[in-house]
Parts: structure tokens; sequence; C-alpha cells
């Protein structure tokens, strides 16, 4: 990815040496701070084809590991029949989007949207470009558009057999106007969507030239680190500057705002030391007594509470379950966990009184553009954002942008001189927007034959919406909580046909602030619902399998990723001696999704995954390769979360500060990972998130089958694995 | 001051004594392929060559280095990429967002120096490093492809 402009080459070039006393082949930053690719024509917004045939495509969602930079790049150029091996990419800017009307779109890069969200007017974007070429060159020969074809960049006169390239025609091109309307290709037809291609944003990330928005350096930069206060709602007391005003490198001392305090220094080691040594007393406000039991205790309270909102029914639930032959109930939990980011949060904000600008990695460049302009008290038109690729977004860089106001509210106090503001990895576990925490109270009722007749899922807890976008709130309903528990519809739909079926939540909001967390709201659900389904079949005496398949009949993708899981793993057949096996399904971000774990459990108790079969419907597959990607790398997020990952209370605090009390999945605990992509067509659905949510349940019916326990909350490091 | 040899030059800075290797690397000398990830030697973004081995410079004070030993980072492990772990990376398209990746790619090429035919095993154990996009699975095959000649297919 190359978002940059020469002029601002030679800015940083002049930057690379203010602090280093020589380079040892630094490299130069690749950042946009003027229009990209200015002195080449602009087909259209998405389109810039340079003199030399190369192409550049521009990319509005952010890239933060998940490839679709890549995706959406063969996307255009699928449509824009250029050369694959001539294109690059850039990022247009919040600013830029703005000053045209948005001509660009939305730039949010969550929920697995970035690929299925924008599919439509990227690729018309590409079609548009085409045409404009070839009526160029069929302008410049002066044949008909309609006689004349292209293919890798080249255009081609069919009757005189003639041809010219996109760069020799691209400025020319640029002058005409745009097509009224576009024809996409046929999914079928695809050359360059659609296959395996190699990501266009690696060789940098082999070498250490990979510019993120920690390695950041310009010219007279000053870097900040940042305390605030630990307890949630608590405010900054005092603190006493003079102690550490003549630490190495220190240069000012500021409050920002009413919670934190930082330290700005030459750099930022020097910062961070002056900052763990400055004395700070807090008030720390209503939630100093806050704790993880008084926050279960809170949502037990709303498991039977009569009020709470309904998100799917049918039948008579509570009818159904007293009457029948056999009731089953379970109660389930979830933890708070943090992002945990490889880079933690950081921003580098310029401001003076007419303009400011900040450097950040984020996963929605307009919302940082508007934290900008809030934190800056200028309007939108006088800020700028510069994005940068992510360490790591995985939800935390995306809806919210505290670490960007922060970064802002320290410039201000140092007019005209860039300040880095970093994380430390402390500061990032314990000012998370956590994966909220809910309950979940599951009662089923079964007849004489072993069938589901009555379902009632209570869930209770937070609501990230309420935390983030309380507005959207509507008589206690947020939508989000029954994602994957939806009657129908293209999003997240539930996968059974129970007869009688209450699916009701109860808000509760402790006074954590939750987050869009990978998977979000999927994560849980997938385990209430897929666990229980597990218990209702042992319950009933049937095989989990043949369980699910009875209800699934008029959920025809749903059961089909979850029959290639049971064929691909060998369900019918028994696994090896001492290996046992799991499996679940689930839909979300506009995919289907299914899995089946095998593992074994040794006699200490240890458990051992050793394979996970996993299947994708995602509608159309843009790049299979990553696409696969995806699925392991959900698997990492989703196992970490199942064996690891929780975050707990004390005195209104996170309890975690660092990796050695927050254990995330190594390589010696990563199963293998078989994935199978079955693109049924006709729909675009996400592939960043939707496995995740299957990691945990697959993993929990394999324990049941090795063991006989039931493990209804995470962390599974908390429970005794033996066999009793 | 601090007096030290990086990627074959020596180099005189001045800073605190226990200012660590990790940020005399980023913030003297500009060599920013070296990551922080965790500042307490748990997640291994940070790790760079010390004659040969790995080792997590987030927790390596300056001063505990001499000139005599030799530092090598992700900018000094190749000229142009051509290590065969950072081919391997390439051929199987290993990195996700990448932050990780310098230091993964670090203590992948310590421990092929240090066993040239690794079993699964070892390298699942050997290799500590967090990455939390995901890429472990494609990791353990680039080692092994790495191992098995110049990191390229066929």
């Amino acid at each position: 990815m190359s978002a940059t402009a020469e002029l601002s080459r030679r800015s940083l070039l002049a930057a690379s040496g203010a602090l280093g006393t020589f380079s040892l082949g630094f490299h130069v930053p690749a950042l946009a701070q003027n229009v990209p690719a200015a002195m080449s024509p602009e087909i259209n917004a998405w389109v810039v084809v340079k003199p030399d045939d190369s192409v550049v495509i521009r990319i509005a969602r952010s890239e933060m590991g998940q490839g679709s930079l890549t995706g959406l790049a063969q996307l255009v150029a699928e449509e824009l029949e250029c050369d694959w091996a001539k294109v690059t990419t850039e990022y247009p800017t919040p600013g830029q989007n703005l000053a045209r009307n948005r001509v660009w779109g939305n730039f949010s890069t969550g929920g697995s949207r970035g690929i299925r969200e924008s599919q439509d007017y990227v690729r018309k974007g590409g079609a548009a470009a085409r045409q404009m070429l070839i009526q160029a060159a069929a302008n410049g020969w002066r044949v008909p558009a309609s006689a004349c074809r292209a293919e890798a960049s080249v255009i081609t006169h069919g009757p005189t057999g003639r041809t010219t390239t996109y760069g020799a025609v691209a400025e020319a091109a640029s002058r005409l106007p745009a097509p009224a309307d576009v024809a996409l290709k046929d999914p079928k037809d695809w050359k360059i969507a659609g296959k395996p291609l190699p990501r266009l944003d690696t060789a940098e990330k082999l070498n250490g030239k990979q510019i993120y928005g920690t390695d950041l350096s310009l010219p007279g930069m000053l870097n900040a680190a940042i305390r605030d206060c630990p307890v949630f709602g608590g405010k900054v007391r005092s603190f006493d500057a003079a102690a550490v005003e003549n630490m190495p490198g220190v240069r000012r001392v500021v409050q920002v705002g009413e919670t934190a305090v930082a330290v700005v220094a030459d750099t930022w080691w020097r910062a961070k030391t002056a900052l763990d040594a400055l004395p700070v007393t807090w008030d720390e406000g209503p939630n100093a007594h806050l704790s993880s039991a008084s926050i279960a205790e809170m949502l037990r309270a709303g498991l039977d509470a009569p009020e709470a909102v309904v998100g799917n029914s049918a039948g008579d639930a509570r009818a159904a379950i007293a009457g029948a032959a056999k009731r089953v109930e379970a109660v389930y939990a979830y933890p708070f966990q943090n992002h945990a980011t490889m880079e933690t949060m950081n921003a580098t904000a310029r401001w003076t009184p007419e303009r400011c600008e900040v450097w950040t990695p984020t996963q929605n460049g307009e919302a940082a553009l508007a934290a900008t302009s809030e934190a800056a008290g200028l309007p939108a038109s006088r800020c700028e954002v510069y994005k940068l690729h992510l360490g790591g977004g995985f939800g935390r860089r995306g809806a919210v942008h505290d670490w960007v106001r922060q970064a802002v509210a320290i410039a201000r106090q140092i007019p005209g001189t860039p300040v880095k503001l970093i994380w430390s990895r402390e500061e990032d576990m314990l000012h998370g927007r956590y994966h909220p925490v809910t309950q979940c109270k599951l009662v089923g009722g079964l007849d004489e034959q072993g069938k589901l007749i009555g379902l009632h899922m209570r869930i209770s807890g937070q609501s990230i919406v309420a935390g983030i976008f309380p507005e959207n709130i509507r008589d206690g309903r947020d939508p989000a909580v029954f994602q994957g528990l939806n009657p129908g519809g293209a999003e997240a739909a539930f996968g059974y046909t129970i007869p009688n079926l209450l699916i009701d939540h109860a808000m509760r909001n402790p006074p954590v602030p939750p987050g869009f967390w990978r998977g979000v709201n999927l994560n849980q659900n997938a385990i209430y619902v897929e666990c229980f389904m597990d218990e209702l079949a042992q319950a009933a005496g049937k095989d989990p399998l043949e369980f699910r398949r009875a209800l699934m009949a008029d959920h025809p993708r749903h059961l089909a990723v979850l029959n290639a899981v049971a064929e691909r793993v060998g369900w019918s057949t028994p696994p090896r001696e001492g290996v046992h096996r799991g499996l679940c399904q689930t839909m979300g971000f506009g995919s289907y999704v299914a899995a089946c774990a095998e593992v074994s459990v040794s006699d200490d108790g240890t458990l051992t995954i050793h394979r996970i079969v996993a299947a994708t419907d995602p509608g159309h597959a843009v790049n299979p390769q990553q696409i696969e990607a995806q699925v392991e790398g959900s698997f990492v997020y989703g196992l970490s979360a199942a064996l690891h990952g929780e975050c707990t209370i004390a005195n209104g605090r996170v309890e975690q500060e660092n990796f050695d009390s927050y254990p995330v999945l190594r390589m010696d605990e990563m199963p293998a990972v078989e994935t199978i992509i079955l693109p049924s067509g006709g729909f675009w659905g996400g592939v960043g998130e939707p496995t995740i949510a299957v990691a945990a349940p697959a993993v929990l019916n394999a324990i049941y089958a090795a063991t006989g326990k039931r493990v209804r909350s995470l962390p599974l490091r908390h429970h005794d694995l033996r066999r009793t | 001051m601090a007096k030290l040899r990086i990627n074959g030059r020596v180099v005189e800075v001045q800073i605190e004594d226990d200012t660590p290797l990790l940020w005399v690397l980023r913030e003297q000398l500009g060599l920013t392929g070296t990551k922080y990830g965790c500042g307490v030697a748990q997640c291994s973004a940070c790790t760079v060559h010390v004659d040969g081995a790995a080792a997590r410079s987030c927790a390596m004070p300056v001063s505990s280095l001499t000139e005599e030993q030799n530092v090598v980072t992700i900018e000094g492990l190749s000229p142009d990429s051509s290590h065969p772990v950072q081919k391997a990376w390439t051929t199987l398209d290993v990195p996700q967002c990448g932050f990780c990746q310098p230091g993964m790619i670090m203590a992948a090429a310590a421990l092929l120096a240090q066993t040239p035919k690794p079993t699964v095993t070892e390298i699942r154990q050997e290799i500590t490093n967090i990455c939390r996009c995901g890429t472990y699975n494609r990791v353990l095959a680039g080692i092994q492809l790495a191992a098995e000649g110049n990191g390229t297919r066929g």
C-alpha cells in the first residue's frame, strides 16, 4: 500500500533524521498528506491510471489484517479489466470524502461489512472507468466504442486490430462524462475476483518497512504517555508535576480532560518513565466498589425478571414447556474480554487554532475525523485524518475514538507541535471497550419421542448499543443482542424451527464500557444455543447431528454447512480411540458457518484440540485463500476467548493489566484447521467474524463427549476437566 | 551512553542506561520494524537476534549489551527479503495485520539457525510469539517450508 504523495515523502525524509544519530536503512513512512496520486489522471473516484499503465485503486475501508484491501481491489480490477500486476492501492482521506460529498461512501470497517456492503458501488466504479477508457480510445480512433474491447489494460479495436493502452488514453478518459449506467459481470465470469491471489500488502510486513501508527515520525514531534483513572467513572483529583518535570526528556505534564494525566517528552520511553514516577491521586467516583461478583448478581436477577424484550417468538413456549414430557434447564455465562490488539491504541495529533491533523490507525476514518473535530474545537472542514495500517482492530478501533480525543486534547496544549500518544499495554488493558457480559437461562421441553416442542432462552446482560449509541435504544430494545437468533433476514437468522419459542433479553448494563468485539453478540449466543442443543439431544437420547437436522428442514443453508462439516469429519464413523467430537452451526454477518472439533482430554484434565473442520457459505467468495486465513484466524481469536479470555473487575477496575495475567492462545494450543468454502451464490456475506462464534461451542460439545462435563461458563482454564 | 553493534555497524547513543534496547532501536536509531507489544517479555513482538539467538528487546536494558555483541533486527535480517523465512512468508502469504510478524520472523529465523529441521512439536513449543489475527498455522507451515529449502515451493 502506498498512500503517499511525493511531497510528504520529502518532509518525512527530513523527519527521519530528527531523532536518530544516523539511519540504519530507515524506511520513509508512506503517508497521505496531500491529494493521493494528484499528478495522474483520476478516471473516477475509485480509479487512477498513470501514463505507464499502472493503476491506483482507491480503498475507503481500512486494512487491519482481514485482507479486504486486496479483495476490494480485486473487485474493482475485475470490472476495470486492468493488468492485476500493475495495481497498487491508496486510501482517500476522510477530509477528502467530506469535501467531495462522500464520493467514497462509508469508511466504517466493522461487522464484516468491508466487502459485502461496498461491493456493488466499487465494482460499478471499476466498470465505469473501463467504459470511459474504451470510449476515449474509440474517440481517438473515430470508431464506435462498441467495436472496442479491453483486457489487461490493453484496448483493442476489433475490426482493425489496432491497440492502445489504458495509460495512453487515461488523460482523455478523465475528461469524459461518467456513464449513466453500467452492467456488472456475472461472478461466474470472474478472472481476478474469486481467485486465491496473494495479498497486495505483504512485502513491507516482512522487512520492517510497514509503518504503523506507533512507528510514525514527524518533524519536531514529541511523544506522550497517558494514564486515565483506572476506576471506571473516576477522575483526577491532583498530581505533582514538579516531581517529574526535571526527569530526562520531559517537556510537559498535562491534564487530559477530567480523567487523565499525560507526560510529554522527547521520546516515548522517557515519557512513560516519567509517567510511572508521577504521583497522582484519584477521585474514584461512584464505582469504586464495583466487582465481578456484584455484576454477576445484577445479571442473575435479570434471568427471571418479568420485564424483557422479545427478539424471536412462536407459539406459546412457556405453556409447551410446562406440559412437556421432559424439561431441561441450564444457565450459561460469558465474561468481559479485551480486544488486545497487538498494537496498542495510538494517535499523532498536530493542532493549531486554524487546523488540526491526526494520523492514526482507525477502522472508521470518518468517525475519527468527527472525534478530531470535536476535540479540536474546529469544524471538520478544518481537520484531517490520515489513516495508517492497523496493528489489529477487532472492533476496538471503530466506534469509539477515545485515544484520538486524548491525543488532540494533549496537542491543543502544545499548539503547532505534533504529539504522538501511545498507550502502554497496561493502559490498553484497563481502558478497553470490553466484550459485553451476559448470562443466559435456557429451558427446553421435549415430548415423549424426544422432539423439541418448546424453548425459552432468556438473555440477561449488557447492550453494546446502549453503551455506545444510547440514542439508538428504543423502549429498552437493542436488536443487536439477538444476533444469530433472529426469526429471519439476511444478516443473522436463527437456524432452527421450534413450534413454541421465546427468545428475550433483560438489559442489565454495569458501568464497564462495552464495545464491538470481533464476532460481537454472535459469540455468546452461539455458545448458548449450540451447547444447549447438545444438552437437549442428550436428554432426548439422540445423536447431536440428527437432533439438529430434525429442526433444520426450513433452513437449507444453515443445514448445508453443517452437513458439509459432518461429512468431511466423518461424523457417521467413530473417531480414533481417545478422540471426541463436538459440532455446531450458526449464522451471522450474512454468512452461514459450522464447525466440528476433535479433542482429547487426558486423565489429568489436559485438553488437546487436534483438529477443527469448518465450513463457510459467504454467498460469493472474493478471495478463497484469504477466506481460509480469516477462518483460521477466527479460530485463534475464538479459541483464545474460550480457553483463556476474561477480564475481571475488583474495586471498580479491570484486574488484568498485561499478557501475563491476560493469557491468549499461542501456537502450542492451536489445532489444525480444515476450511470448506461453500459459496452458494446470490448473496454477499462477511467472513472476518462469523466463524469465531463456532469455535467455543464445537470445543465445549467435544469436551462433554470426552468427559461427561458440561462447561457453561468461560474461560475453560477455570474448569477441572478430569472425568468424574 | 551506550555503544552497540546493530546490523553490523557500531553506534553510540546518548541514553539512560536502563532504557530497553527496544526503545533505543525505535527512538534513537529509527529502526521501527521491532515492535512494542507488552513491555514485559510476554508477546515477543520485540524479538531481535543477539549473537544469533532470539532475544526480547523490550526487557533488555542497553547497559546489558556490549559492542562485541551483534544485534540484528528485522531490517538487518537480509538486504532484500531473501532470507528463507521471508521467502516462505511470501509464498504462503502469512501476515494478516503484520504487526507481530517482524518478531515472528526473527523468532523463526533463530529457531532454524539453531535447529535446521525442527519437528512440528519443536516449532509449536519454541515459537511462543503472540499473534492476535491468527496466523499461527501459516507460521507453522512457513517454518516448515523454509526448513525444506529456500522458502519457495517446488
